[in-house]
């Protein structure tokens, strides 16, 4: 094709995708105004129906219960994936971790990073931790705090403590306790059906007090899971990846 | 906490008008971020550009009343991406330079 033919054929589409692009926005609300009724009708019975001050996590592990499940196994089959590909091949060795360049030890990380490192390692954790148990009244739940927990494990390993990261998080610990929270999740729904309700149906008994931990029922057991799951599978995806580093080929295959 | 004093709604104090700044200022500041991410060439400075980019996103879903995407992407996207990529492109460096140093073995 010609660079001229070339070029009206992008005008044409350029002019196309504007046109359905404009047409597209002119039919959107205005900023800011929300015209659905679900969130407001959520906003109204959402504390007194599941007793969790933080509606989006009511959301998410009550009234969407089983889209989260889904979500969960995306990330599971996610970092299975990431360990199945980055498998040791047939002949491959791990090389010491020295320097390539100087053949010393590694060096260390810079002082300013593993300051970095030791300053928001400990916050991290406990945000983390406090986030992915405290569901019923916090922003967020199992994913935001699972996420946050794995952070600290990576500074840990950004600070140049490799050694310690291995040995807090070893491959195999990290995939046992990835899998049993993945399924803790299922086995909630599951003792829902057993209990004659449906399945993720909130079968715990509420508690008395709006927003504390043990007052929603199922709401922060299954953020727990979420966020033990969370963390665990972003460490395995890292742990995987760092190891793969310290691979070379084998001589022959 | 008693019952009825959960139905009471905090005021919203900040004037419209700051929040409409700010969100035009983060916008803008994302948008800039987003074409350093492109503009870089080197890719480990790329990665960082990238690192940035995601730490402003944070504070963009931050403004817009999202808190709860605001901590999945600080730590998705300012931190366990970039350290994904950069370990990839070290495993990329690695392969490389053990290549280099055996060329006439072959690598098969």
């Amino acid at each position: 094709m010609s660079s001229r033919a070339r070029l009206w054929l992008f005008a044409a589409a350029a002019a196309g995708f504007t046109a359905c692009y404009l047409w597209g926005l002119a039919g959107l609300p205005g900023f800011g105004n929300y015209p659905g009724p679900y969130g407001l009708i959520i906003n109204k019975i959402a504390v007194a129906q599941t007793n969790a001050t933080g509606v989006v996590s009511a959301i998410n592990f009550e009234y969407r219960g089983f889209d989260t499940v889904g979500e969960e196994f995306v990330l599971f089959v996610a970092a299975t994936g990431v360990s199945m590909v980055l498998r040791h091949l047939r002949g491959e060795r791990e090389r010491p971790a020295r320097d390539d360049a100087l053949d010393r030890a590694q060096s260390m990380s810079s002082d300013a990073i593993r300051l970095a490192a030791l300053v928001f390692t400990g916050p991290a954790a406990i945000v983390g931790w406090f986030l992915a148990t405290h569901a019923q009244t916090s922003p967020s739940g199992g994913f935001q705090g699972g996420a946050v927990l794995a952070t600290a494990f990576i500074l840990i390993y950004l600070g140049g403590q490799f050694l310690m990261f291995r040995r807090i998080s070893p491959v195999a610990l990290t995939d046992a306790v990835e899998a049993s929270a993945a399924g803790g999740f299922v086995a909630v729904g599951i003792a829902a059906v057993l209990a004659g309700l449906p399945y993720l149906a909130n079968f715990l008994p509420l508690g008395g007090t709006p927003g504390a931990v043990t007052s929603s029922g199922t709401i922060a057991l299954i953020s727990f899971f979420v966020g033990v799951e969370v963390a665990a599978a972003f460490v395995l995806i890292v742990s995987e990846l760092v190891e793969q580093t310290l691979l070379v080929p084998g001589e022959g295959r | 906490m008693t019952g009825p004093a959960l139905a009471v709604v905090t005021p919203y104090t900040t004037p419209l008008w700051l929040m409409d700044a700010l969100q035009v200022l983060v916008l803008v500041l994302v948008a800039a971020a987003a074409a350093g991410v492109v503009a870089v060439r080197d890719p480990v400075r790329q990665v960082i550009a990238l690192s940035v980019y995601g730490l402003l996103l944070a504070v963009l879903f931050l403004v817009f009343q999202a808190p709860d995407v605001t901590l999945s992407e600080l730590s998705v996207g300012a931190v366990a991406l970039p350290v994904m990529l950069m370990l990839a492109l070290a495993k990329i460096r690695a392969r490389a330079k053990h290549q280099d140093s055996r060329p006439e073995e072959g690598d098969q």
